[in-house]
């Protein structure tokens, strides 16, 4: 994993978000929030009868009233300032992608020569020239060429990247930086949409859209604000007819303390601290809606290789078959692997060298080599003497043997299926018409994935692995990492044909993917984490993109994405219980000086009923900016089952929630209560 | 002895659930039972004279339609023969027409199944008003409540686009559960010495040789009906305290239970349909434990007497017998008040306005919340909205995106949750302001002070929860109030009642999520815990304001 970055609260974020706190008091903000937009209208109406007192006949009261107006105030600030340093922290990230956005001069092919263009002026279909310790003016793909690539602006990753023209490492990314070599690109974003330009607004939350659990809360959160309201507002003549006449500031008191505004101030800058969460993984989501989906996946696909397992299938053992022995296969197996560059071919001279078997690299000098081919699924090298030394898979090594008019060694199926049935993978090594023996590679699976299944597990989240293995293969890897189901042989569409069968049964489903063929099943998956290493389509149909190309990580992703939602659900319960020790508070006071015999109901023996009135307020006020490092760095999170972490939040935030304020509200009161 | 009563009557109840629930179920399950020979020729017969060939399902929209039609032919029918009812025939009284805003809100009281009355019934209808209106009201307001309670239930737990079919389900309301079990409760109300006849009044001469008139007529009939269906309206003014109603301690336990039975057993229907039976037991749990507390404090309330009836030395020993009937004493008159509450029926066989201060708040609070067991399906549905509400605030703490039954709450619902959350307390506590704010409403009140409260708090709460007792004491048959209760009565129906069927409609249509262990679970003790928890936190606490002005600060100040 790349480093991460970092988004602390400097004092820098504190001050302009302090700055911000007051600017979103305007009126035409706040409207957007109908929790706070209540507060603003009563803070307004006290402030007014604080300054024009003969209005209102409220000269009697203008300390209380001042006072009163001053805690709605800080209400309404501590609310602003939640969402500012949240939205703060996302702009620092912004402002560090902004830089890297510099304006560059780019060499345009135009016709046969080139043409040096402002990279604001290239548009999707232009190609340019891209040599050594230039700056690729934008995200496009490579077309010609091979060069390395410092994509640390956008990682964090200081190692280069090879980039080369066909495959699936042949996009790159605007602003990052050639470290050698020379490569044609083919622009394929305009200016203003290129994907720091995305990541840019994602992380400044300009274009933060609300997710549709957000605006179902928003939907509740106004409603009760409106019962409320009416609660409220139906009091004073009830209580009229009584002849107790209610202050309207008390009113606004009482409606503001009852009203959801812990949870209405805090609820943007959970959305928006859950986000950044994921950003500061390195995870780019490009919706909230996305990180949300996260939090509800069922099913999630894994590919095995690199995922689950480290992908280099490694030589580990060489089994002679047919009378041969170990070191004439180990010998005549690195024979074939010299010239071979693929990690299987290093990984046999590396076991030779660690398994002390010797061999003599001069045979193959001057010999031809047969790369590995699809078609063919072997490689080896013709020596010069004229014998030709074959490794590959078992089926196409026999073929080839028996092509020559070889026999088949009686114990090598035998041999390997042993292998396969072990999670490795056998190569036959033969020369000319006789088969020697196997290699035996092996692919490791990642330590510590038996336990992130096992967490998954009772997440209740189901694991899928899929591989190109054949089902013996698969089977052992599916058991040594204790996924729960597994697709061997499997295609592109075979992804797209399980996302669709489990959709189908209502669950959500979230898949890695890097290919441009994994591109249609990554926008089927509700949750699709593309490997910024990918190819254009992988990262454009993906609805995540991890930065460090680490699929492992979309484990991370949907514990986030849990967090996230839970941290929403226990603010929320947390605001609501409040109200029953707000009640208590409020209700008495409001009434015991005309009811005396109400003082029963002052359970808590506060003070007077203004030092109550006060008391509930200031609790309701400073509850919020207490619960701004909790709604920013989210709840603890621990993969439990459902039940077992009901039971914990309830007993925490529910039952918390209802025993907090009556403490909080006593405590407030013996400092308030010495002053009235 | 007190506690004894009550709890023989508990048990008869709580034996009665699973098989009533049982038969309620494949009532409405629409699939082939053995039920089906006894009422399906009577049933095919309807179909055919109505014209219902193929009773294919119904989106919510066409089910809300119907029903809504239904309702709307019905109060014209009504509202025009008690606007003429003295010239139609089984008028042996004599009674004359009834006054528009009378009929306005007798007809609105009767459609919504409140049976909020007026009117006294010996005086204001003659008997066919008393059988073709209100009885046929009593019949066709409480089969309208279960079948859209049912198409919410269906909405919740099955797949595809349709809540079932209103015609067939209001037939079938009729057919299987209303009709045979009024004639059974008719039979065994007779049997207990319960008037039916069409004689006149009786003038008969006392003994101080004065010429007395005593009321009598279809009593039985209407008396059975009036509780199956929750309705509660009575024959006579004096409703279920009348000898003639309610003569002695057994009919009184047959009309507890055949108000209670049906909405008791709704939570078990429910958990037949949700595949789930545990489902509905977390639901009837929560039901019975908001009315175990609320027995609780009107049993010990009444039983603990009037302190300032005790101050002026009268022996309370029996409790605070004021309103009471002595045949009933205070156990089986607690019992009837919390049960007529619960079920949104609203007969009563005691006066509930000489009910101690806390006795009072009893049924207040219950029909505050409309959720403890309710009437005719409504409670159901309520409880079942407080469900979903309890899932939307909890549900996100298990790291999903709240689902019940398998299938998201989103913003739609919970729009729709919110506007029928939000009526409950607009509809009591608006006019209740506006009540006190005019002399109109002020000058009705009989009893100044925090009682005076209560009174205006219960008549628009009985109102609003379609309950329909009255606090009595309030001089209600004004334009004022007969106009303004039969504008609540009609919102807090009908509101709730569209827009439950509109979020049945909208998860109905919705993709399943399948149950796995990081699911937040509804059938389970915690959950048991949350439901009464949200009841409490959402839906009391709107009122704790007036209820402290009222009742709370009467007993506060009582001595």
């Amino acid at each position: 994993m790349g480093t991460q970055r970092k988004s602390m609260l400097t004092s820098g974020i504190v001050r302009s978000a302090i700055r911000d706190s007051f600017v979103k008091l305007n009126p035409a903000t706040m409207m957007k929030n109908p929790v706070l937009f209540v507060v603003e209208v009563g803070t307004f109406i006290v402030l007014l009868m604080t300054i024009f007192p003969v209005y209102f006949d409220t000269k009697d009261d203008i300390g209380f009233n001042a006072t009163v107006f001053l805690i709605l105030l800080f209400t309404l600030l501590f609310a602003n300032f939640a969402e500012a340093l949240a939205e703060g922290r996302g702009k620092a990230q912004a402002n560090t992608l902004k830089k890297t956005k510099k304006e560059v001069l780019a060499n345009k092919v135009v016709g046969n020569g080139t043409k040096t263009v402002p990279s604001v002026e290239l548009r999707k279909g232009d190609i340019v020239v891209v040599s050594q310790g230039e700056m690729i003016p934008g995200d496009g793909e490579v077309v010609e060429g091979i060069a390395s690539v410092d994509e640390s602006a956008i990682t964090g990753e200081s190692a280069p990247v090879i980039k080369e023209s066909g495959g699936d490492f042949s996009s790159v990314t605007g602003g990052t930086r050639v470290v050698s070599d020379r490569i044609l690109v083919r622009i394929t974003a305009d200016p203003g949409e290129s994907f720091i330009d995305r990541m840019i607004s994602l992380v400044e939350g300009a274009k933060r859209q609300k997710t549709p659990n957000e605006l179902a809360l928003n939907t509740l959160l106004a409603s009760l604000t409106l019962i409320f309201l009416i609660v409220v507002v139906t009091l004073a003549p009830i209580a009229d007819y009584l002849n107790i006449e209610l202050q309207v500031p008390v009113l606004i008191s009482l409606l503001v303390c009852l009203i959801p505004t812990t949870i209405g101030g805090l609820l943007s800058a959970i959305g928006i601290a859950g986000m950044d969460r994921v950003t500061q993984f390195n995870v780019l989501a490009m919706s909230g809606k996305a990180v949300e989906a996260a939090g509800d996946i069922n099913t999630m696909i894994l590919d095995k290789t690199g995922t689950i397992t480290y992908g280099n299938r490694m030589a580990s053992e060489f089994i002679p078959v047919g009378g041969a022995t170990r070191e004439r296969v180990a010998e005549w197996a690195a024979v074939g692997s010299v010239k071979d560059d693929t990690p299987e071919g290093r990984s046999v001279l590396e076991l030779m060298r660690t398994g002390s078997f010797r061999y003599d690299d001069m045979v193959a000098e001057g010999g031809e080599f047969i790369e590995f081919k699809a078609e063919t699924r072997m490689s080896g090298i013709d020596l010069k003497d004229g014998r030709k030394v074959r490794k590959g898979a078992v089926d196409a090594v026999k073929r080839w043997v028996a092509s020559q008019g070889g026999s088949i060694p009686a114990d090598l199926d035998a041999r390997g299926e042993s292998i396969a049935r072990e999670g490795g993978t056998p190569l036959a090594v033969a020369v000319d018409a006789r088969i020697l023996g196997l290699i035996y590679l092996k692919d490791t699976v990642k330590p510590g994935m038996r336990e992130r299944f096992e967490q998954l597990r009772r997440m209740g989240i189901k694991t899928i692995m899929c591989t190109g293995d054949n089902p013996l293969t698969a089977a052992t890897i599916a058991l040594e990492a204790g996924v729960d189901d597994f697709i061997a042989e499997s295609k592109p569409e075979d992804k797209i044909a399980v996302i669709r069968r489990e959709q189908a049964e209502g669950k959500l489903v979230a898949m890695t993917g890097d290919g441009t063929n994994d591109a249609p099943a990554l926008a089927q998956a509700d949750v699709g984490l593309a490997m910024n290493s990918g190819t254009a389509a992988a990262k454009e149909a993906a609805n995540m993109v991890d930065l460090d190309s680490d699929p492992s990580k979309i484990i991370e992703v949907v514990a986030i994405g849990k967090q996230l939602l839970m941290t929403r659900g226990a603010l929320t319960t947390f605001s609501i219980a409040n109200d029953v020790a707000k009640y208590f508070a409020i209700i008495p006071a409001m009434f015991t000086l005309a009811i005396p015999e109400m003082r029963v109901l002052n359970v808590m023996g506060l003070g007077t009923p203004m030092s109550a009135i006060l008391s509930a307020l200031i609790f309701n006020a400073i509850i919020i900016p207490l619960l701004i490092p909790l709604a920013m760095k989210g709840v603890s999170y621990k993969p439990l089952r459902a039940s077992k972490l009901l039971g914990r939040n309830i007993a925490i935030y529910g039952l918390g929630g209802m025993i907090v304020p009556f403490v909080g509200i006593k405590l407030i009161d013996l400092v308030v209560h010495l002053w009235v | 002895m007190g506690i004894l009563q009550i709890f023989v009557v508990l048990t008869i109840l709580m034996l009665l659930v699973k098989p009533v629930g049982t038969y309620v179920y494949h009532v409405y399950s629409n699939e082939p039972n053995r039920t089906d020979r006894i009422f399906g020729w009577l049933e095919r017969l309807i179909y055919l004279l109505i014209g219902l060939k193929n009773r294919a399902g119904m989106t919510w929209r066409r089910y809300a339609l119907s029903f809504l039609l239904t309702n709307i032919v019905l109060v014209a029918i009504g509202y025009l023969l008690l606007r003429i009812q003295s010239a139609l025939p089984m008028n042996p009284n004599g009674i004359g027409d009834m006054e528009e805003t009378l009929s306005f809100n007798t007809i609105a009281s009767f459609m919504t199944n409140t049976n909020l009355q007026h009117y006294s019934g010996e005086t204001g209808l003659s008997y066919f008003a008393q059988m073709a209106v209100i009885m046929m009201m009593m019949f066709t307001s409480a089969a309208t409540g279960f079948s859209v309670a049912i198409a919410f239930v269906r909405g919740l737990t099955s797949k595809g686009k349709t809540i079932g079919n209103f015609f067939e389900d209001f037939v079938k309301s009729h057919t299987r559960i209303f009709f045979p079990a009024a004639i059974v409760v008719t039979l065994l109300l007779v049997a207990l010495q319960v008037p039916q006849t069409l004689d006149p009044t009786l003038t008969v001469t006392s003994l101080e040789g004065a010429a007395q008139r005593i009321a009598i007529g279809p009593v039985a009939s209407l008396e059975a009906i009036k509780h199956l269906g929750t309705n509660g309206g009575g024959f006579f003014g004096a409703n279920s305290a009348h000898p003639f109603e309610n003569p002695n301690g057994l009919t009184n336990v047959i009309e507890i239970l055949s108000m209670w039975v049906l909405p008791a057993s709704l939570p078990y229907v429910y958990g037949r349909f949700a595949k789930n039976r545990k489902q509905g037991w977390v639901v009837f749990g929560a039901m019975l434990t908001l009315f175990l507390a609320f027995l609780t404090i009107a049993y010990t309330s009444e039983l603990r007497g009037n302190p300032a009836i005790n101050a002026m030395g009268i022996d309370a020993s029996q409790g605070s017998m004021e309103g009471k009937e002595v045949r009933f004493g205070i156990a089986q008159s607690a019992l009837f008040t919390t049960v007529t509450a619960a079920a949104t029926t609203g007969t009563v066989n005691n006066m509930h306005d000489t009910l101690t201060p806390l006795g009072g708040l009893v049924p207040l609070a219950e029909m505050m919340l409309n959720v403890v067991f309710g009437g005719k399906g409504v409670g159901l549905v309520n409880m079942l909205m407080y469900a979903i509400l309890g899932v939307f605030l909890c549900g996100l703490m298990v790291g999903r995106t709240p689902e019940f039954l398998g299938r998201k709450i989103e913003p739609k619902e919970m729009k729709l949750i919110a506007a029928a959350i939000l009526m409950h307390p607009l509809i009591i506590l608006a006019p209740t302001a506006i009540a006190f704010m005019t002399d109109l409403g002020k000058g009705a009140i009989s009893n100044p002070g925090y009682h005076g409260i209560t009174q205006v708090l219960y008549e628009y709460t009985s109102s609003a929860a379609n309950n329909g007792s009255g606090f009595e004491g309030l001089a209600d048959n004004t334009p004022f109030w007969n106009v303004t209760t039969g504008l609540v009565m009609l919102l807090g129906r009908y509101v709730s009642m569209i827009a439950m069927l509109a979020v049945a409609g909208s998860l109905v249509r919705k993709q399943w999520v399948p149950e796995t262990i990081g699911t937040f679970r509804t059938d389970n003790k915690l959950f048991y815990a949350i439901l009464i928890g949200t009841v409490l936190i959402i839906g009391a606490l709107t009122f704790l304001p007036a209820i402290v002005l009222g009742p709370i600060a009467e007993h506060l100040t009582l001595g």
